[in-house]
């Protein structure tokens, strides 16, 4: 379990973290999602004692991570943006030095160095030196050295950068398969592989985190309803007179379509009600033909577009998009306070 | 510690880097052997060492411009620092390293005079008393080497740095030589070196109080110091410039004395320039 309180890491006047506060359970894989310089790998690298924070403390399993920096590092695994590899080793070299690095005894080391291969799929390169592979090996060989003496914490920088489509729907699956034994943190700027493979994301944005839920409920509480879109063969008021006697209809907004003699309705329901049965049936009811009807989900790239633009109206309107997460992110919002 | 030690001598001895050391360092000491003793027959074996010293200059950043440079240019001390081991240990792992491939020319180096005993009588206890120096030498210069690694990224300037702090060291004696031994200019000397200081705590810790007392506060010790014992203050310019001499302290091992404190300077050197790089490297995390 890895809890982070009031973390910042300030690099001369610039805030690269800015006050960072979230509590990571055991067994979950975990996204940090965020655009270029949100401070992901920076809030990555003080977890695993790479750099040290200005202010705020990580704990990791209990152990502070500056007071007890060794007890702290064994619980984590660690892939970095770069993967840290020393060119002039073969594959297997490298695993073993890691391995002894990691304090692994010499009895275990070949097993453990073979398993870590295989899960990997970097067997057939193990005498190859790490200079003559390519990025997505090297990144492989990266991943396997923090899978070296399975950490309960697995953290991963961008892990999929350099990958080719194949190798990252494997990746992804290792990850999964990852996440049921111990905690994954992984992060990307890339959210189809983080809305993919993770339980729980935590969006970063300009060191702040603005967002923390699993990918469904982000969709589903950002906005608070889904849409409907439909185009109806009748009058504006006539469209109107029927929506009037529906209930748990939050907003409706009827406007002339392309089509002649037919209007585009767009409705949102609350809580997520599905009206579409309803509506056929109404509108059917008065004559109404039905020319198109269409639910549309907000899609989790316009939550993430949303939390992490603008961040200077952001500042702004704060105290209001506060409440709103506050209320949406409600288990979040406690801790932060 | 083990396994960066290991790591290191690998390193060194599966690339070219090492043996180019090893082999610059024992091509010159065998082209002085075959001069001084095998065609001049002169039995110290100290002489050569002696002659060797200038090698070092070359040698040394070649041996250690890369060892933490290079880690922190390829981040892969990203590894290093985030493995369940302390700073401290990489950094004496790595001077571990450092001293081994040194530790294999003065092996080889122990040879010599059993060849030459083939010869005549060999005074044994004063020529490894003179080769244990050399070596304890040869380390102090690595410790240095590898602290200037420490603070920079580029190989090429951590080797300069390294090229140049040794040559000064070198030069000390000749510097020291350049001012006057009166206690007057020993008291100016010391003054301006306080007043450098306090600057400098100044800049590190931008509180002038402290730097304000600091100053103050030495130099008025210095005056009354003055005031009543101005002959104590003869030649502290070259006992100052004395402890940069880290050649210099080799010479009482050349004339094969078993010098005391000359291991406890040599030790005290790689024990503060060791200790440095440690800290070098932590402030980089905190910074």
């Amino acid at each position: 379990m890895i809890e982070v309180k009031s973390l910042t890491k300030q690099y001369g006047n610039t805030k690269a973290v800015d006050n960072l506060s979230f509590t990571v359970e055991q067994g979950q894989i975990y996204g940090f999602l965020g655009p270029n310089g949100a401070g992901k790998s920076t809030t990555m690298n003080i977890l695993t004692g790479y750099i040290a924070p200005s202010m705020g403390e990580v704990l990791i399993n209990g152990h502070n991570i500056l007071d007890e920096p060794e007890a702290a590092r064994k619980c984590i695994g660690y892939l970095p943006e770069i993967p840290p590899v020393y060119p002039e080793m073969t594959v297997e070299e490298y695993l073993s030095f890691a391995a002894g690095l990691k304090k692994i005894s010499k009895k275990e080391q070949e097993e453990m160095i073979y398993n870590v291969m295989e899960m990997t799929n970097i067997t057939s390169m193990k005498k190859r030196l790490i200079r003559n592979l390519s990025k997505g090996y090297r990144q492989r060989t990266g991943l396997a050295q923090a899978l070296l003496g399975y950490p309960e914490i697995i953290i991963l920088d961008e892990p999929m950068v350099g990958l080719d489509p194949k190798q990252i729907i494997e990746i992804r699956e290792l990850i999964r398969g990852l996440g049921k034994k111990h905690t994954v943190i992984l992060s990307s700027h890339i959210l189809s592989e983080i809305s993919a493979i993770c339980d729980h994301i935590m969006i970063i944005s300009h060191g702040n985190l603005v967002a923390s839920d699993t990918p469904d409920n982000l969709v589903h509480l950002m906005k608070g309803s889904e849409a409907l879109e439909l185009t109806v063969e009748a009058k504006e008021t006539d469209i109107r007179r029927v929506l009037d006697g529906v209930q748990r209809i939050d907003s409706c907004e009827v406007k002339p379509s392309d089509e002649e003699e037919a209007c585009d309705v767009i409705l949102k329901t609350t809580g997520g009600t599905d009206l579409r049965r309803k509506l056929f049936y109404l509108f059917a009811e008065q004559k109404m033909p039905v020319l198109r009807m269409q639910q549309t989900r907000i899609s989790l790239e316009d939550v993430f577009l949303e939390l992490t633009d603008n961040p200077v109206a952001a500042a702004g309107q704060k105290a209001e998009t506060d409440k709103k997460k506050r209320g949406l992110f409600a288990r979040k919002g406690e801790k932060e306070e | 510690m083990i396994a960066i030690l290991g790591k290191e001598i690998k390193g060194y001895l599966t690339s070219m880097v090492g043996y180019v050391f090893i082999a610059f360092l024992l091509m010159v000491s065998g082209i002085y052997f075959t001069a001084y003793h095998l065609k001049g027959a002169y039995p110290k074996f100290a002489y050569t060492l002696n002659a060797v010293l200038v090698v070092f200059l070359i040698a040394v950043p070649i041996l250690t411009m890369r060892i933490l440079a290079e880690e922190r240019k390829q981040k892969t001390d990203q590894l290093l620092l985030t493995a369940p081991v302390s700073v401290t240990e990489i950094v004496v792992g790595k001077y571990l390293a450092l001293a081994c491939i040194f530790l294999i020319v003065v092996l080889v180096l122990a040879l010599y005079p059993l060849i030459l005993s083939q010869f005549g009588s060999i005074p044994y206890g004063e020529t490894y008393a003179a080769l244990f120096g050399f070596w304890l030498m040869g380390c102090s210069f690595l410790a240095i080497g590898l602290y200037i690694s420490s603070i920079t990224e580029s190989q090429v300037i951590a080797a300069v740095l390294t090229f140049l702090a040794l040559f000064v060291c070198y030069l000390m004696e000749g510097i020291a030589g350049f001012f006057p031994e009166t206690s007057s200019a020993s008291f100016l000397f010391l003054a301006v070196l306080v007043a450098v200081l306090s600057f400098l705590i100044q800049y590190w810790t931008k509180n002038k109080a402290i730097s304000g007392i600091f100053l103050i506060a030495c130099e008025a010790v210095l005056i009354v110091l003055y005031m009543v014992n101005a002959t104590a203050f003869e030649g502290v310019i070259q006992d100052i410039f004395g402890v940069f001499d880290i050649s210099g302290h080799f010479s009482e091992f050349a004339s094969g004395i078993f010098d005391v404190t000359g291991v406890v300077y040599y030790l005290s050197i790689i024990g503060v320039f060791l200790f440095l790089t440690v800290e070098s490297i932590q402030k980089r995390r905190w910074s």
